[in-house]
């Protein structure tokens, strides 16, 4: 049974997530001025421009840094310790999430990345990185 | 010529409340207390008070604006009165915002306070802050850290120390390096709540948090409060303690755009505070005798240093390896212990040393150089950044 934390969708990330149960990576892009963004918000921080639209990244990335996790927390007992990781991708923002499928040892920072996706219930999927192929 | 904000206020009074482990009060009575204590230290009377900066922590004081501490202790006629927070950094904040107002006649001694109660009795020290940012439902983009498990401070300072380590090649031991010096320094501190001998054994030793950051990576967590006067530069010579003059002030906020390009993780905003304070105090960080750099962790130290320029970039590591943080080093640092080993009361546990400190008050552990006084603060996750040089000297 998955006993971690599931995040809702609200408006401002329907896309994201709805985009990650079609196993697509969606991320927010100004109209205006073509800069990629995450998180999901209204106005673009680079040039205040409101008009958005949503694009399919290509999913790749590098890992920008991990972390190990060693405190308890509620729903993650099971495994803890557990990795995270921040991924730089390609389109330039960075998203959290974590490496599946490298052993600890394997991890190393700016390692290119791909994502995967994880059905981790019946309406969410999560979007996970993995080693990319050379 | 000189600035014009240079040493025209100081810092004329500190209280400390009871400090670390005391439980059965609140953050309001930590700051009624600090503020008493830091009133009757600068030979003041209530009635001289006439501004109030509160900065709370993680439990509530003062209420909105403050205007709950400032009921509550009775201050019927303030002129500055407000309540502010960016985190580590706020201390200095509040300094010179208590500073600026005084300059230009807006109140004559102003409190600065901050104060805190998070922890209770049979409960960890890191409970308070652990669960920052964890909810049972979470919803939106930000509800992704909880998906993954990425609660709290902790989780945040140990991706930007892995990232360090990365570039750099910056190595557990080093980070260590800092904490045992602090220790050395805490050993000498009657109020620090470790002041037991720390080996770099000992803090190899020593549980994970999130690595790469181990227990003794990370700041105690403790009630009470610490207080702080500011005053006009020509009226503090008549009062009650040895001025500490405000040579120099400055913040750095650069901003995280969360996007390629963008390293606040390993690239502060402590370079533009810097550059600010010491054009201010018209010093460069070879004047410095004193170091007080705020230390939520080892490695905001580490990254400090750097940023100040008292080494290059990527170079913090071999810098703190050889001691020169510790009694008897080239730039004593954290003279009380920080907030690794003494007590963690944000921004004033640097602040609070630095006044000991200038004022040659510090007994044991006191620096006998402290002509130049640098206090640094951070708040958030590397977001904020404060900088005050202090001085015994009026010019």
């Amino acid at each position: 049974m998955y006993t971690k934390p599931i995040p809702q969708a609200d408006d401002e990330s329907r896309e994201f997530y709805d985009g990650a149960r079609r196993h697509e990576l969606m991320l927010m892009r100004c109209r205006a001025c073509r800069a990629w963004r995450l998180p999901s918000r209204p106005r673009c921080p680079d040039c205040w421009s409101t008009d958005t639209e949503w694009a399919r990244a290509s999913g790749r990335g590098t890992l920008y840094s991990f972390g190990i996790m060693h405190q308890k927390f509620p729903g993650f007992e099971a495994d803890t310790p557990f990795q995270y990781a921040v991924v730089e991708l390609d389109e330039g923002p960075r998203i959290v999430s974590n490496v599946v499928d490298v052993p600890p040892d394997g991890l190393r920072v700016d390692m290119p990345l791909l994502a995967v996706f994880d059905d981790v219930s019946g309406d969410t999927t999560l979007i996970r990185f993995t080693k990319a192929a050379a | 010529m000189a600035h014009e904000l240079r040493a025209k206020a100081a810092i004329t009074g500190l209280g400390i409340s009871d400090m670390g482990r005391v439980y059965g009060h609140d953050a309001q009575h930590f700051a009624a207390e600090a503020i008493q204590r830091a009133v009757a230290d600068a030979g003041l009377k209530k009635e001289d008070i006439d501004g109030l900066l509160v900065n709370p922590g993680v439990t509530p004081v003062g209420g909105m604006g403050g205007v709950g501490l400032q009921n509550y202790l009775g201050l019927t006629h303030l002129r500055l009165l407000s309540s502010m927070n960016v985190g580590g950094a706020t201390a200095n904040a509040m300094v010179q915002y208590a500073a600026m107002a005084v300059i230009h006649g807006m109140a004559n001694h102003v409190v600065c306070v901050f104060a805190d109660a998070p922890l209770r009795e049979g409960r960890g020290g890191g409970a308070a802050y652990a669960g920052m940012g964890r909810s049972a439902r979470p919803s939106g983009m930000s509800g992704l850290y909880s998906a993954f498990g990425v609660f709290g401070v902790n989780a945040h300072y140990a991706l930007a120390t892995r990232r360090h380590m990365a570039m750099y090649g910056t190595t557990g031991d080093q980070l260590g390096a800092i904490a045992v010096a602090q220790r050395q320094w805490a050993a000498k501190n009657p109020i620090a709540e470790h002041r037991e001998p720390l080996t770099i054994d000992d803090y190899r030793a020593s549980r994970w948090v999130a690595e790469p950051l181990r227990l003794l990576d990370c700041c105690l967590v403790s009630n009470g409060g610490v207080a702080v006067i500011v005053s006009r530069a020509g009226d503090a010579k008549a009062l009650r303690q040895p001025p500490a003059y405000i040579w120099g002030m400055g913040q750095g906020h650069p901003g995280d755009m969360r996007r390629k390009g963008w390293d606040v993780e390993t690239q502060t905003g402590a370079p533009m505070s810097k550059k600010t304070a010491f054009a201010m105090a018209g010093i460069g960080v070879q004047d410095v005798d004193v170091l007080q750099a705020y230390d939520c962790y080892t490695y905001t130290v580490l990254v400090t240093l750097e940023d100040y320029g008292f080494c290059a970039k990527g170079e913090g590591g071999p810098f703190v390896a050889d001691g020169k943080l510790a009694p008897g080093g080239s730039l004593p640092s954290n003279t009380g212990g920080g907030q690794l080993s003494a007590y963690y009361m944000w921004g004033m546990t640097p602040l609070s040393e630095a006044i000991i400190q200038a004022r040659g008050q510090g007994g044991e552990r006191q620096v006998p150089k402290h002509d130049v006084v640098l206090v640094t603060g951070n708040g958030g996750i590397l977001d904020h950044h404060s900088t005050l040089v202090l001085s015994p000297n009026p010019s």
